[in-house]
């Protein structure tokens, strides 16, 4: 909805646009840029790589055991995926802030973009959205059949036209900020790990 | 009437500082070489330069339209939205905002737009509290400076004067100046501020009208957190910040962070295209001078900008004198082109802080004509007489020296004497703004003129104005 009192302030606005507009000029097309690595894959990989993300590539068969060789100390385990239970789900969550006690965030992805190493996230996946922005480690499952090419094919994901929430999540938070060197983590998770693991029964980019 | 801002003067204070001054060039240079390998990277580089270049003058050229189709996706969605023609509008509903929710505290992402509607001394003077969430710019706030670079606010800063700065607001210790510890201090004391927050506020790096949402680039995760963590979500966004279609989104993701840092993008890029169940988010259209700018025929163009930075970090007069000195919320060469349109006077010397090499046009990802805009800049001075008395006297005498080959002749061939007989207060007086930092270099026994008359008297010599 608008807001009555900007109303007029909308009028004013649009007005003087429109009385200043410069003459149209037309949309460009936006050619679909075919130039994808040879391998998707191995530029995933690099490209996470270079965002300070880790991609374990071999099969991990027992989700349980890998979270708890790798975070030794992680107590709260939130999982959102149906392979592990963890030690809590995102609907347990009240408030939103409360996912504050979460130590490692299990999830699974429905794209992956090679040019840049990034997953996919957004609130159907996530279900509480900050358990991946208040955890301090972030496991996420990919099959590796739904790496895209670019930046181009993941927009094209439907989740960017119909989900409140959309995060292109590409490696630890971190900041350059002082010194510039960038340090990890900064306000959000503390490391990234990217479990390539095919959708249990289907193997095609999911909606 | 506001005195012009002497870029120049306020610079001598950070070049006072040789470390602080030389680590900035150097950190800034590093960040133009690793966009530079970035855009090789990309065969397309170029094409989508000119393609996000095209797609910006297109919105702009149609910005109503696509404001209005924003406007109806966005609240098909569930968005509010606000309209506020200039900053004290957009900071009052923001306050209005904060009031119905009986909240006291804001907790913010980086947004330059807040800083050109200077919310944070609004609000505080109305007793809200704000705490500003990204790195750099809380850096700046606890040290009660304006950010002095787009994309690092503090990154003027050492890691010395940081750990003593949060040392004195955090009880921190003053001689760790580790990095790691000192984001680990940072992330300590904000956390708490997250979690209590009713209300966040983000700016937006993109407005997508197709889809109603608005796009967030960040590396620290603050802005998400900002977003998400409270139930109400503002976002502050310019006008100009439109785009047509999440289509074209692509290409200014691809060009925004590598422009920036180096880096391939960001991240956390985000895509806020509604509010979650029982939350609420209010997306402010701000114009604040845009639809005024719009309408000038040199300068609207630079309206395309997409706030990576990468005129600043090229630039040799912004690494050498650093953000502050600008006195301005834009800094840099694309705050040379941007704030005169706030305030013609203020910024009047501003367009003079630039040696016109074009290397900020070059690097443009939207390809602004950013040096052209700025000698543009000097002659609407010249034309609104807003150019200094000594200045314009200088530029008058050089103009006559120049188009006269005996004048320029006389000159050039007594300078030498000059120099020699002159008394060095002479020569470095205040009227000498080019001695002020450097010797004069030694003149020439003989000019080329005398050289060519001495060394090629058989041919012939036109005796042209230069």
């Amino acid at each position: 909805m608008i807001n009555p009192s900007d109303a007029a302030a909308r009028n004013v606005i649009l007005d003087a646009i429109r009385g200043n507009q410069p003459a149209a000029q037309p949309m460009p097309p936006i050619p679909h840029f075919r130039n994808q690595p040879a391998d998707l894959v191995i530029a995933f990989c690099e490209s996470l790589a270079w965002m300070t993300g880790v991609v374990v590539t071999e099969a991990v068969p027992d989700l349980e055991s890998f979270v708890h060789a790798r975070f030794p100390d992680a107590k709260i385990i939130c999982s959102s995926v149906p392979e592990y239970v963890g030690t809590i789900h995102p609907a347990s969550f009240d408030h939103w802030s409360d996912a504050s006690i979460i130590d490692v965030c299990v999830l699974r992805s429905p794209m992956g973009v090679a040019e840049t190493g990034s997953v996919l996230l957004s609130d159907i996946e996530l279900q509480v959205n900050t358990i991946a922005l208040l955890a301090r480690d972030i496991v996420v499952l990919l099959d590796p059949k739904q790496i895209v090419p670019n930046i181009h094919d993941a927009y094209e994901h439907p989740h960017f036209k119909s989900r409140p929430y959309c995060l292109l999540m590409t490696g630890p938070s971190g900041s350059g900020d002082i010194g510039g060197t960038v340090v990890h983590p900064a306000q959000g998770a503390k490391t990234l790990t990217v479990i390539f693991s095919p959708v249990p029964g289907d193997g095609q980019r999911s909606g | 009437m506001s005195r012009p801002i002497d870029q120049a003067r306020n610079a001598e204070t950070f070049l006072a500082d040789t470390a602080h001054e030389q680590r900035l060039d150097k950190l800034l240079w590093a960040m133009r070489m690793r966009r530079d390998a970035a855009a090789r990277q990309v065969p397309e580089w170029e094409e989508l330069r000119t393609l996000a270049s095209q797609i910006k003058e297109h919105t702009l050229s149609n910005l109503a339209e696509y404001l209005i189709q924003f406007e109806a996706n966005a609240i098909a969605n569930g968005a509010v939205v606000h309209w506020a023609r200039d900053a004290h509008e957009h900071n009052q509903i923001v306050l209005d905002i904060l009031t119905q929710q009986g909240a006291r505290e804001l907790v913010k992402s980086k947004s330059m737009l807040t800083e050109e509607c200077e919310l944070r001394p609004f609000l505080e003077t109305r007793c809200v509290r704000v705490v500003e969430t990204d790195l750099g710019e809380r850096i700046q706030q606890l040290d009660n400076q304006p950010p002095g670079h787009i994309v690092g606010p503090a990154i003027h800063k050492t890691n010395k004067d940081v750990a003593i700065l949060f040392s004195q607001k955090y009880g921190s210790d003053p001689d760790n100046e580790d990095t790691a510890y000192l984001a680990g201090v940072m992330r300590e004391h904000t956390r708490p501020d997250f979690l209590k927050a009713g209300v966040g506020l983000t700016g937006a790096n993109f407005v997508v009208a197709d889809s109603g949402a608005i796009v967030v680039a960040t590396n620290e995760g603050n802005a998400d957190l900002s977003a998400n963590t409270p139930s109400i979500h503002i976002c502050s966004a310019g006008i100009e910040k439109v785009i047509p279609t999440t289509e074209s989104l692509a290409v200014f993701i691809r060009l925004l962070a590598r422009s920036a840092t180096g880096d391939t993008i960001t991240q956390y890029t985000s895509t806020f295209r509604g509010p979650r169940k029982g939350a609420a988010m209010h997306v402010i259209l701000v114009d604040n001078g845009r639809s005024a700018r719009l309408g000038m025929k040199r300068f609207w163009h630079s309206l395309k900008c997409i706030r990576c930075a990468a005129c600043m970090n090229t630039c040799p007069v912004y690494r050498r004198s650093g953000g502050l000195s600008y006195g301005s919320t834009y800094m840099g060469p694309i705050g040379i082109i941007m704030m005169p349109t706030f305030e013609i006077r203020k910024y009047s010397e501003l367009p003079f802080s630039s040696t016109l090499n074009a290397s900020c046009t070059n690097v443009c990802p939207v390809k602004i004509d950013i040096h052209e805009q700025i000698y543009g800049w000097r002659e609407v001075m010249e034309e609104n007489d807003q150019i200094q008395v000594v200045k314009k006297e200088a530029m008058r005498v050089a103009g006559v020296v120049l188009s006269h080959s005996a004048l320029y002749r006389t000159a050039t061939s007594t300078l030498p004497v000059g120099l020699e007989v002159l008394p060095h207060s002479v020569i470095y007086s205040r009227l000498n703004a080019w001695g002020k930092h450097r010797d004069i270099p030694d003149v020439p026994y003989e000019t080329f003129h005398e050289w060519y008359r001495k060394n090629r008297h058989d041919e012939v010599m036109h005796d042209q104005p230069l």
